[in-house]
């Protein structure tokens, strides 16, 4: 069973103290590892971070449609722009399944847009890098999806019950993706010499942007002033740190960047036989805070595109609902 | 033309329809494949996430008709290429496909419109093409029958709800059948290949597709609220000849360059 979703549901006119109530129901539910369920009374703080991380992870699904989106009209053979039509039909539809979880929460679709269109809402800057040649879109798959996965397989046992679904179908399209984005650098990398130095390029502008995807450090100065990692681990919406799932993701993909023959731009990366993980370099946290606020190559171009098919579909989305509304009152004199 | 010539020279002898029969899949294949390369320009810029999804879906599809086609084209002529070598490696003059599908993109009213009237010519043909004397044809067709049932039902349904929404949805709705109406009669051209191609029993005589194609679109138009097209001033032609737009050019440039700049490589 998944939260109270059979039980009586907290009354707020009926319940003395209903605040304490639910809090203490609430932490009741999350002690036992039970899900939050969207008819369950929950804390504001608890629901107002659940819509702004799924949104937040909304928006990177559909901008992120954008830089491989640029490479389907060029793709170099029939067999991978079929593909990357799939993949980038699949970032959609997890955009608009992750709305769909986020609007369980009491917001809709289109504030969020708004929100997105208006900058108030973030997305995952590693979009705001461009995909130059048709190597980026391998290593946008293996490194990119890659990171994504690391992030978004602990949070199919997220607290919150219809971000947790919704997690286990993107988790499986995306380990998809990652293979078919490993699939097109070993293809490139046994490929000529023009082909293999793209794979080489891709990596190496890819593969620090892919490290900062997992957010700034735990501690030290680069860290988040205010960080939510402590309360968002106690509400069981996030399960592991920002430096735990780097170097997971660091120690899964330097073997298969070894596998690919192409060469990680650190000269710092060695195994480290006590800990038992790489030890990789010093992450750039200033370009992390730079792109973030703005000042990436892609940031403006991203927002703008964005924007323009909205203003665009403007009138369509309009008629539509016109024409709904018109077919509903027919409905209703016949 | 030299590339029917070539084709002539080519086709194996176990080809039904010979060497137009080649040229008449090549023509099947080419629509698809073009029309799906300007449909793999909505996504990202579509009105609604669902219709990112959807116009996707409808590129997919046509690219996969458009492969197979290419591979049955390829294999006919039995000179070794591939669906990628005839999709990446032959000139504009060598692409058989009607102007309707290579046209830029333009608004979502316009496009619409495009689809409303290439999958109800598809729907025709591919009903016929089913009993193709080739049978990888008749597969084809038999698959992709019932995805252009689709492409036109979510067009047909598009088409009416611009129609009949809102005041300025009408107008560009009715602006973007204007827009595509020049370009419609090319689809029912009978160009010699075709002819050929009928008479071998590969292919089916586009003329005879005419009837049912307007048949359709014009119910959907009349639910619509609007009005088809007056006849227009001019209209296109040649494109079954290789005889394209300026647009083609620019499309194949887009989608044949990265192909092109590395010849012999795998991908």
């Amino acid at each position: 069973m998944y939260g109270n979703d059979f039980g009586e549901p907290l009354n707020a006119a009926e319940t003395a103290d209903y605040a304490d109530a639910v809090q203490e129901y609430f932490d009741g539910l999350i002690g036992a590892d039970q899900r939050i369920e969207p008819r369950d009374a929950m804390p504001d703080g608890y629901r107002r971070t659940l819509i702004r991380q799924i949104a937040q992870h909304a928006h990177s699904e559909i901008i992120g449609m954008q830089p491989e989106g640029n490479w389907i009209t060029r793709a170099p053979s029939l067999r991978r722009k079929a593909i990357l039509m799939a993949k980038v039909q699949d970032e959609a539809g997890h955009g608009l399944y992750l709305y769909s979880a986020a609007e369980t929460l009491g917001v809709d679709r289109a504030e969020l847009l708004d929100k997105l269109h208006s900058g108030q809402q973030k997305y995952s800057s590693i979009f705001n890098y461009p995909t130059l040649t048709w190597a980026d879109v391998g290593a946008i798959g293996w490194l990119v999806d890659g990171a994504a996965i690391m992030n978004q397989v602990p949070l199919c046992r997220c607290s919150y019950g219809p971000y947790a679904r919704a997690m286990i179908r993107v988790c499986k399209e995306e380990s998809f993706h990652q293979r078919q984005g490993f699939e097109i650098l070993w293809t490139l990398s046994r490929g000529t010499e023009e082909q293999q130095a793209m794979a080489q390029d891709a990596a190496d502008r890819w593969w620090w942007p892919s490290l900062m995807m997992f957010g700034p450090p735990d501690t030290g100065d680069a860290a988040a002033p205010g960080g939510h990692t402590e309360q968002n681990m106690a509400w069981g919406i996030k399960r592991f740190t920002n430096d735990d799932l780097r170097q997971k993701f660091v120690d899964m993909t330097v073997p298969q960047a070894q596998k690919l023959g192409l060469v990680l731009p650190d000269p710092d990366l060695r195994w480290n036989d006590e800990r038992g993980h790489w030890d990789f370099g010093a992450i750039d946290w200033d370009e992390f805070w730079r792109v973030l606020k703005g000042d990436g190559p892609c940031n403006e171009q991203r927002l703008a595109h964005r924007r323009r098919a909205h203003d665009e579909g403007a009138w369509v989305r309009e008629a539509a609902n016109a024409h709904a509304a018109r077919q509903a009152a027919r409905q209703e004199v016949a | 033309m030299t590339e029917r010539t070539d084709l002539r020279s080519q086709a194996s002898p176990s080809a039904p329809g010979g060497a137009d029969g080649v040229a008449y899949v090549l023509g099947l294949a080419d629509d698809a494949l073009i029309y799906a390369q300007r449909l793999g320009e909505w996504l990202t810029r579509a009105p609604q996430i669902e219709e990112d999804l959807a116009l996707g879906n409808v590129g997919l599809d046509l690219l996969g008709q458009a492969r197979a086609l290419l591979t049955r084209a390829g294999d006919l002529e039995g000179a070794g290429r591939d669906e990628d070598d005839l999709a990446y490696l032959r000139d504009e003059r060598e692409f058989r496909n009607v102007h309707l599908v290579e046209q830029p993109r333009g608004d979502f009213g316009q496009e619409m419109a495009r689809m409303l009237w290439f999958a109800s010519y598809q729907h025709e043909l591919y009903t016929h093409l089913v009993d193709s004397v080739d049978e990888v044809v008749a597969g084809v067709a038999a698959k992709a029958l019932k995805e252009v049932a689709y492409h036109r039902d979510h067009a047909g349904q598009w088409v009416v709800r611009l129609g009949d929404g809102t005041a300025e949805s009408h107008e560009r709705m009715q602006a973007g059948l204007e827009a595509v109406a020049p370009y419609v009669a090319e689809l029912g051209d009978d160009d010699p290949v075709s002819v050929a191609a009928a008479q071998a029993g590969v292919g089916i005589l586009p003329s005879s597709l005419v009837p049912g194609t307007v048949a359709h679109v014009e119910a959907v138009v009349a639910q619509a609220t609007l009005r088809m097209p007056d006849p227009p001033r001019w209209r296109s032609r040649g494109g079954r000849e290789g005889v394209h737009s300026e647009a083609m050019g620019y499309l194949l440039a887009e989608l044949q360059h990265i192909h092109r700049s590395h010849p012999g490589a795998s991908w």
